[in-house]
C-alpha cells in the first residue's frame, strides 16, 4: 500500500437553496486505497460524489486529483483523466447488448470522428471478453441490458467501470438491492478491482462494508463526523448519537 | 462494398424497403414516360408530382428520425432546415427566368421590381450558377443546425424545453421571410419558376428525372444514416438518448455528438426541400409554419421511430392519405391526423414498422424515453 494521496478534498463547501449539502468537508484518499463512505440520508455522499466528477460545483474549496484541480473541469474531462462512477441506481444502455456497453465504456478515441470508423481489434475484444467472465456475465453478453436482473445491471455497471480503467472508482450504493449471495460477489469483485484502483464506496449496508474490511469515513451534515476502522467508528459516541438520534 | 457486409448493415427490412424504392423509382417515370397515356401500365403525369412530393417528405420525415428516434433529440422546427434548402433551389430557378418575367427585367425577380429595388441583393449573387445553389442548399440548413445545436447542446437543453426552442426558431424564420425587405419574395414566396439546368420545370421528362432523383437522395440518405447509426457512433447516441448522463461520466463529449447528427440531419433536411421545390412549383414562407414540422415528427411517430424506413413510410402513407382526405372530405384532415397522433402515441409506440416487424425484432425504447424522447437523467 502506497501512502501517497490521490485525491484530496479540502475546506469543501456547497450548498443547495441555503441548504449546505457540503460543510468544509475534507478528505483525502490514497492511490490504491479503498475507503467505505457512511452516514445518515442527507449527510452529503452523493452530493461529495457530484462534486468530484464535476456535476456539482463547490462554491468553496479545493479538490484536487493528482495534479489536477478537478473544480475547473467538467464531466467529460474529469472522466478522461481517470475517475469513473457508478450512479445510485443501475445505469446502463438499455437498448444495447451487454458487449456493447462494455465495448462503448471502453478506454478508446472518445472524439465524434474517431467513433465513426471504430473498429474492435483482437486485444479489445479479449479485454471485454475477460471483463465478461469478471462480472459473470459471460453468458448474457449478447443480452440486451435491459433484460438484466437488478443485481446483474449493477455489476454490468462496474464492469463499465473495469473497462474505464479509472485510477479513482466512485462507486454510489452498488448492493442496494441485491441478495446476500449477490452482496458476497460484490464485495469480492471490488477488493479484486481495489488491487488496481483506489475506491470509494458509498454504502448503507454494514455487513457489507464489514466484508470490504476497509477504512471507513463517516459523513454528518456535510462534514467528516469520524474515521478509522469499521469498529472504530460503530463504538464512536458520536456516531451512536447521529444513528440512533439523541 | 460486398452483398455479404450489405444485408446487417441495412437488415432485413432495410432491404426490402431499398429494393421496393429501387423498383419505384425506377418504375414510375419509366411507365409514365415510355407507356400511352390510357394504356394499362400507364402512370399519368400527376402521380409522378404528386409521388415525388412524398418521396421528398420521405426523407424529411428520415432525418427527423435520425435525430428524434437515435439520438432523442425531439425537433419541431426541421421544416426550417426543408425550407432553406427549398429556398436555396428556389432561388437559383429565380434567376434562370432571367428577362422572362411579366417585367421582362434580366437582373432582378419580378417581385424586386415590384418593390422598386435598383440592384440585387449581395445576397442572392452567385445563385445563377447551379453548383453554388447546391451547395447553398446544404450549407443554410447546415450552418444553422451548426450554430442552433452549438449553443443548445452546449448548454444542456434537452427534452421539451429544446422542442419549444426549435419551434421558436422555425417561427422565427417565418416571421422573418414574410418580410418584404428580407428580399426572399415575402408572402408570395418564390414561384413562376420556367426550368432547372435548361429543361423546363413543367415537362413530364423533367419531372420524372426529380421522381427519380427524389428516389435516389432518399435511398443514399438512408444507406448514409443506417452506416451512421451502426457505426460505434450511432451506439453512442442511442446511449445518449437512454441515458445521456452515463454517456458524460463514460467521457464521451455528449454535446459534440448531437452536434454531429443534428447538422447531418439537417442536411437532409435540406435536401429534401431542395428537391420538393422544383417539383411543387413554389416556395413561400408558409413551409416554415410550426405545424408543418410536427406534421413531420407525427409521420416518424406514426412510422416508427427509430427504424428510419419506417419513418419514410409513414410519411408516405400519411402524405397519401390526406391527399386523398383533402379532396374527399376536406374538413375531416386535421381531425384524423390529430387522431392519429393519439393512436400512435397510445397503441403504436413502435408505428407501422412495430406492427411488420413484431415486436421482439427490434431495440425497444426504455420506458423512460418514451414520452417526448426526454433522457433519462
Amino acid at each position: 500500500m502506497t501512502t501517497e494521496t490521490l485525491l484530496y478534498l479540502e475546506d469543501v463547501s456547497v450548498s443547495f437553496d441555503g441548504f449546505k449539502a457540503l460543510n468544509n468537508l475534507n478528505l483525502d484518499v490514497g492511490s490504491n486505497e479503498m475507503r467505505a463512505v457512511i452516514g445518515p440520508n442527507g449527510a452529503g455522499k452523493t452530493t461529495m460524489m457530484d462534486v468530484i466528477t464535476g456535476k456539482t460545483r463547490p462554491d468553496e474549496g479545493r479538490v484536487s486529483f493528482r495534479d489536477h484541480a478537478l473544480t475547473s473541469m467538467d464531466e467529460v474531462a474529469i472522466a478522461n483523466i481517470g475517475i469513473g462512477r457508478k450512479f445510485q441506481k443501475p445505469t446502463v444502455f438499455e437498448s444495447h447488448s451487454v458487449w456493447d456497453n462494455l465495448e462503448l465504456a471502453m478506454t478508446a478515441n472518445r472524439s465524434t470522428f474517431a467513433s465513426l470508423y471504430w473498429k474492435l481489434t483482437a486485444d479489445q475484444r479479449d479485454n471485454i471478453q475477460s471483463t465478461l467472465e469478471r462480472i459473470n456475465l459471460v453468458p448474457s453478453s449478447q443480452n440486451l441490458a435491459g433484460s438484466l436482473s437488478h443485481g446483474q445491471k449493477q455489476w454490468l455497471e462496474i464492469g463499465m467501470l473495469l473497462m474505464q480503467q479509472p485510477e479513482l472508482l466512485l462507486v454510489d450504493e452498488p448492493v442496494a438491492g441485491m441478495t446476500d449471495a449477490e452482496t458476497e460477489k460484490t464485495a469480492a469483485l471490488l477488493r479484486d478491482i481495489a488491487k488496481g484502483s483506489a475506491v470509494v464506496v458509498v454504502e448503507h449496508d454494514m455487513d457489507f462494508i464489514r466484508a470490504l474490511d476497509v477504512r471507513v469515513t463517516v459523513l454528518h451534515e456535510g462534514s467528516v463526523l469520524a474515521e478509522g476502522s469499521l469498529d472504530s467508528v460503530q463504538n464512536n459516541q458520536r456516531v451512536i448519537e447521529v444513528y440512533l438520534g439523541r | 462494398m460486398s452483398a455479404q457486409s450489405f444485408m446487417p448493415l441495412l437488415g432485413r427490412a432495410g432491404f426490402i424497403f431499398l429494393a421496393l424504392l429501387t423498383v419505384v423509382g425506377i418504375g414510375v417515370p419509366t411507365l409514365n414516360l415510355f407507356t400511352t397515356p390510357g394504356s394499362l401500365l400507364h402512370v399519368p403525369d400527376y402521380v409522378v408530382t404528386l409521388g415525388g412530393k412524398y418521396l421528398c417528405y420521405a426523407l424529411l420525415a428520415l432525418s427527423v428520425d435520425l435525430v428524434w428516434g437515435y439520438c432523442g433529440i425531439l425537433s419541431l422546427g426541421h421544416g426550417a432546415f426543408f425550407a432553406l434548402g427549398g429556398y436555396a433551389m428556389g432561388m437559383y430557378m429565380m434567376r434562370q427566368i432571367g428577362a422572362r418575367g411579366v417585367y421582362g427585367n434580366a437582373e432582378l425577380p419580378d417581385f424586386m421590381v415590384f418593390l422598386n429595388w435598383k440592384t440585387l441583393p449581395w445576397y442572392w449573387h452567385g445563385f445563377e450558377y447551379f453548383p453554388f445553389a447546391i451547395l447553398l442548399v446544404v450549407l443554410a440548413p447546415g450552418v444553422l443546425a451548426f450554430v442552433f445545436g452549438w449553443f443548445a447542446f452546449r448548454s444542456r437543453v434537452t427534452g421539451v424545453y429544446l422542442s419549444i426552442i426549435t419551434q421558436a426558431m422555425t417561427y422565427a424564420l417565418l416571421l422573418a421571410f414574410f418580410r418584404n425587405d428580407m428580399g426572399f419574395g415575402g408572402n408570395n414566396g418564390l414561384t413562376d419558376f420556367k426550368d432547372i439546368l435548361g429543361f423546363p420545370v413543367q415537362a413530364a421528362g423533367t419531372r420524372a428525372a426529380l421522381f427519380l432523383l427524389s428516389a435516389l437522395a432518399l435511398g443514399t440518405c438512408f444507406i448514409a444514416a443506417r452506416v451512421i447509426v451502426n457505426s460505434k457512433f450511432g451506439k453512442i447516441i442511442i446511449g445518449i438518448r437512454d441515458a445521456e448522463s452515463r454517456t458524460r461520466f463514460l467521457g464521451y463529449r455528449v454535446e459534440h455528438f448531437k452536434l454531429f447528427i443534428f447538422v447531418i440531419s439537417a442536411i437532409m433536411a435540406g435536401v429534401a426541400g431542395a428537391l420538393y421545390v422544383p417539383q411543387v412549383g413554389i416556395i413561400n414562407p408558409s413551409e416554415f409554419a410550426p405545424s408543418n414540422s410536427i406534421e413531420a415528427v407525427i409521420w416518424a411517430a406514426f412510422g416508427g421511430r427509430g427504424t428510419l424506413w419506417g419513418a419514410a413510410l409513414g410519411a408516405i402513407v400519411i402524405n397519401a392519405v390526406k391527399s386523398y382526405l383533402t379532396g374527399a372530405l376536406p374538413n375531416a384532415w386535421l381531425f384524423v391526423l390529430g387522431g392519429l397522433a393519439i393512436v400512435v402515441t397510445i397503441y403504436m409506440p413502435k408505428g407501422l414498422a412495430g406492427l411488420f416487424a413484431g415486436w421482439k425484432t427490434f431495440p425497444t425504447m426504455p420506458k423512460q424515453a418514451i414520452d417526448l424522447g426526454e433522457a433519462a437523467e
